[in-house]
């Protein structure tokens, strides 16, 4: 049976190598020294989509992404690692969402594919950390979802099996298709890109991107892949206005602090038992062990 | 996010190369490839851009994935489970990582499932590999017998094989017997035709790396009653006939994460590949030749691992109230490491592109008879290959052992421990002078070239290529003009030697003069190197100087060294 598989994924700014010089002065990310990459936990899922396809022959991994036109750096990445095509939704409208808005938006798009099986994505995205935006598209859908996924066991007889990653240890369930699952970090990393691949697709490009491209690139993206990374509107999936980007994010960010953290990162001890027993107290008095 | 391509500009230098033009266009039969393969390139730029692309993967792959399982692996290592090998858990992880790159069958045709790369991104890959886990890097490079069989095996035999190799199954090259090392003409392993045309070997074969492989190149004795090279022939083993088991692997010094295994053949079926009885004579030395390359990758690989632990640890280790590489002693150290890592990848380049030029040539030769003029090409390209391979092998491996060495040494006591990356750098680097043709052996194999005139050839190149390029600037003037004096001298004394005609003497010098002409050509590779990359500079003159005093001390050893005193080195 093949499957038509969406993988949702986002590009976030690096925050898991922060310097002091990550935040600006007034509280936002000053995204010019973090690279722009692809969700870690979006790869994880990608894994279990592209697994899913090798047991599954003939089926089709969708990459789905809300962002800037540049968005679809990170389709190309998934391309590159075995996925077929990938839609960037992008729009000034969709601009400012919170998790209830771009929920919204990415279920619309994807009732505006044709059909789908399965729903992959991360847990969470790193620059957020909230993990709403995948339960929230499934109850939008209507579809069960199935969260903290560690891995795809399998899908026969229009079921998935999924085994989780709880944090009192592992549970395994059992959910009908279609639906929607979310993959942790603990799942297994994502594959290397493939270097048949790369020479291939390196031509993808998307319209925004195209329009860049000379001559020449533009006809061998034509020859090669047309349509591996399409564009869509908010007008295009026929999202309501209202529902949308600032307007339709009730989320709304009053005050950013900058935590800048005044202990130090080292103590000292000496080697006596009194200065031993005071800190092993107070670790476990703030929680540290114990 | 450790990418050890990215990380070593050295790489796009070697690669972007000026005879790359040539090369690719050869391989790429004038990029007609384009209409047929999607993932074929339209020109130069295109290719090149490609084979950027995919080290980038290579490097990616080494940093984030084999160099961090290769101390794992290492203390773990294979094991034997009913008759085949179990690999170390790392080992498994970057095998698989490698399939799903796809870079297997790196140089293999794209009608066979390959990227049809020449063999110098290849080679540049097996630098990487190695840098990373050196153990690994034979599993991987084993792919290299995909040539022999896609040279010498018949259409059916490659459309069999090939694809199964660029889709990620592994091979080894069965040669080695308890009583044929490096003497390979008294292989026994008996090869019995049957009536159908398919042969049974029986036998053992020792020290095979990678003995439980899907598909084994098996050297075997083909010609009953023959006790010499001519009676012995190859064949393709395939795993899923079975009758091949793993009696026991080898508990080794170094690259323990290759599994060395001793193989019981017990009625194996087996495919005659090529002709009968050239075997020996002609598969196996094309087959090695091929090999020693991928060892003086390896030991590149090796040589740029030590040389950056090295360096790391001198810049951080403090001792007198600084870093210890401010020491003279210290720095000296450092500065040599890389000379001789620059020298020797410079010239593992410079042979990959020479075998590059041949095999194109030859593999063109398969659709329609080459021109006059291609033909002497492809002769010559084959000829300097032949000479270089040897001293890229020879010289580089040795060149390894002695980073290797420093690198501990620059470690001081900690060096010693096993807590440091350096103590399984220095077991892994033991081996790459060892096997494919010893040291020793690579001198044999290289001497013809040095004293009857192919090193000469390379050196006049040199010269004109220098003249060729922009002027020099006045410390690297100087170093052309010692240059010229040191190859002048060491050239009389190679005649002289030559002109003796006394064979146990010329055996005796060998390896002097060979390793002052490998001297004298990475000399001038590095020169060139600076002409075109200034950041060649230092190693170009560190390199000269110590070249420079060896050519030395050979000729005074030669010169003052009587003949008849040869009688007192023996036992």
């Amino acid at each position: 049976m093949s499957l038509n598989i969406i993988v949702l994924a986002k590009q976030v700014p690096d925050t898991r190598n922060v310097g002091k010089d990550a935040m600006k002065e007034d509280g936002t990310i000053n995204r010019a020294v973090l690279p722009a990459i692809f969700n870690p936990e979006d790869l994880n899922a990608l894994e279990q989509a592209l697994r899913l396809k090798d047991a599954h022959p003939g089926s089709t991994v969708t990459m789905l992404t809300m962002g800037l036109p540049r968005a679809s750096e990170i389709i190309r990445e998934a391309i590159y690692r075995g996925a077929d095509r990938g839609v960037v939704l992008t729009d000034r409208a969709l601009g400012g969402a919170d998790t209830l808005a771009t929920s919204y938006s990415l279920s619309q798009a994807i009732r505006k594919m044709e059909g789908y099986d399965i729903i992959l994505g991360g847990r969470q995205a790193i620059d957020g950390d909230t993990a709403q935006v995948g339960p929230q598209i499934a109850e939008k859908l209507g579809v069960p979802q199935v969260t903290y996924a560690e891995e795809i066991l399998g899908i026969a007889d229009g079921y998935v099996t999924v085994k989780r990653r709880l944090e009192n240890g592992v549970e395994t369930v059992k959910a009908p298709l279609p639906c929607l699952v979310t993959v942790g970090g603990s799942a297994d990393e994502c594959r290397p890109r493939n270097a048949q691949r790369i020479c291939k697709f390196k031509y993808a490009a998307s319209p925004t991107e195209r329009t860049a491209l000379d001559p020449e690139a533009q006809k061998r993206a034509d020859e090669r892949c047309p349509e591996a990374i399409v564009e869509w509107s908010a007008a295009f999936v026929e999202a309501d206005p209202e529902q949308i980007g600032f307007p339709g994010s009730p989320t709304k960010v009053k005050n950013v602090e900058n935590v800048v953290f005044t202990a130090k990162e080292s103590r000292r001890l000496d080697n006596d038992d009194a200065q031993i027993e005071e800190l092993v107290k107070e670790l476990i008095a703030n929680h540290t062990i114990g | 996010m450790a990418n050890f391509y990215t990380d070593n500009p050295d790489l796009k230098h070697h690669l972007s190369h000026p005879l790359m033009q040539k090369i690719v266009a050869l391989k790429e039969r004038d990029y007609t490839d384009a209409e047929k393969f999607d993932y074929a390139p339209y020109n130069f730029d295109d290719a090149m851009d490609n084979y950027d692309r995919v080290l980038e993967i290579v490097g990616d792959m080494c940093g984030e994935i084999v160099a961090p399982n290769a101390e794992d692996v290492d203390h773990q290592g294979p094991r034997v489970e009913n008759g085949g090998v179990v690999y170390a858990d790392g080992t498994q992880k970057n095998l698989e990582a490698c399939r799903k790159a796809g870079l297997m069958g790196m140089s293999m045709p794209r009608r066979l499932g390959g990227l049809n790369f020449p063999i110098t991104p290849y080679i540049m890959a097996a630098d990487i590999v190695s840098r990373a886990d050196t153990g690994f890097e034979n599993l991987w490079g084993l792919q290299d017998c995909a040539e022999t069989i896609y040279e010498f095996g018949s259409e059916e035999q490659k459309q069999k094989y090939i694809p199964r190799v660029c889709a990620g199954e592994t091979m080894s090259m069965d040669l080695t017997e308890p009583d044929a090392g490096s003497d390979l003409q008294s292989v026994m392993l008996k090869a019995t035709e049957m009536p159908d045309g398919t042969w049974r070997l029986n036998g053992v074969k020792r020290f095979i790396t990678n003995g439980d492989s899907d598909i084994h190149l098996v050297l075997a004795r083909s010609e009953e009653g023959t006790r010499d090279g001519r009676g012995l022939s190859m064949f393709i083993y395939d795993k899923r006939d079975g009758g091949v088991t793993v009696r026991r692997i080898e508990n080794k010094m170094g690259i323990k994460g290759s599994p060395t295994c001793e193989l019981v053949y017990k009625n194996a079926k087996a495919e005659l590949c090529g002709s009968r009885r050239l075997g020996l004579i002609k598969y196996v030395m094309a087959l090695m030749n091929g090999a020693r390359l991928g060892i003086a990758a390896q030991s590149v690989g090796v040589s740029e691992l030590a040389y950056r632990e090295a360096l790391a640890y001198a810049r951080e280790r403090k001792q007198f109230g600084k870093a210890i590489i401010e020491f003279p002693a210290v720095f000296e150290m450092i500065a040599v490491m890389k000379a001789r890592l620059d020298a020797s990848r410079s010239l593992l380049y410079e042979t990959s592109r020479y075998v590059d030029l041949y095999k194109a040539y030859e593999d063109i030769a398969k659709e329609r008879p080459l021109t006059l003029e291609e033909k002497k090409e492809c002769k010559l390209y084959s000829k300097l290959a032949d000479a270089c391979t040897p001293l890229a092998k020879g010289l580089g491996s040795e060149y390894c052992n002695q980073n290797a060495y420093d690198c501990i040494q620059v470690h001081g006591g900690s060096g010693f421990m096993k807590e440091y990356a350096c103590e399984r750098i220095y077991r892994d680097a033991r081996i790459t002078s060892i096997y494919e043709g010893t040291t020793q052996l690579q001198v044999v194999a290289a001497i013809r070239h040095v004293t009857t005139g192919t090193i000469n050839t390379l050196i006049e190149s040199y010269r004109e290529q220098l003249s060729q390029g922009p002027a020099l600037s006045a410390e690297l003037e100087n170093v052309s003009k010692r240059l010229e004096t040191m190859t002048e001298k060491a050239m009389a004394r190679i005649a002289a030697v030559a002109a003796t005609k006394d064979q146990p003497y010329i055996d005796f010098m060998a390896r002097r003069l060979v390793e002052m002409a490998g001297n004298i050509v990475m000399s001038y590779l590095l020169l060139l190197d600076a002409q075109r990359n200034a950041s060649f500079t230092n190693s170009a003159i560190v390199y000269n100087n110590m070249a420079n005093a060896l050519v030395s001390q050979h000729c005074e050893f030669i010169d003052s060294f009587d003949k008849e005193s040869i009688e007192l080195y023996k036992a």
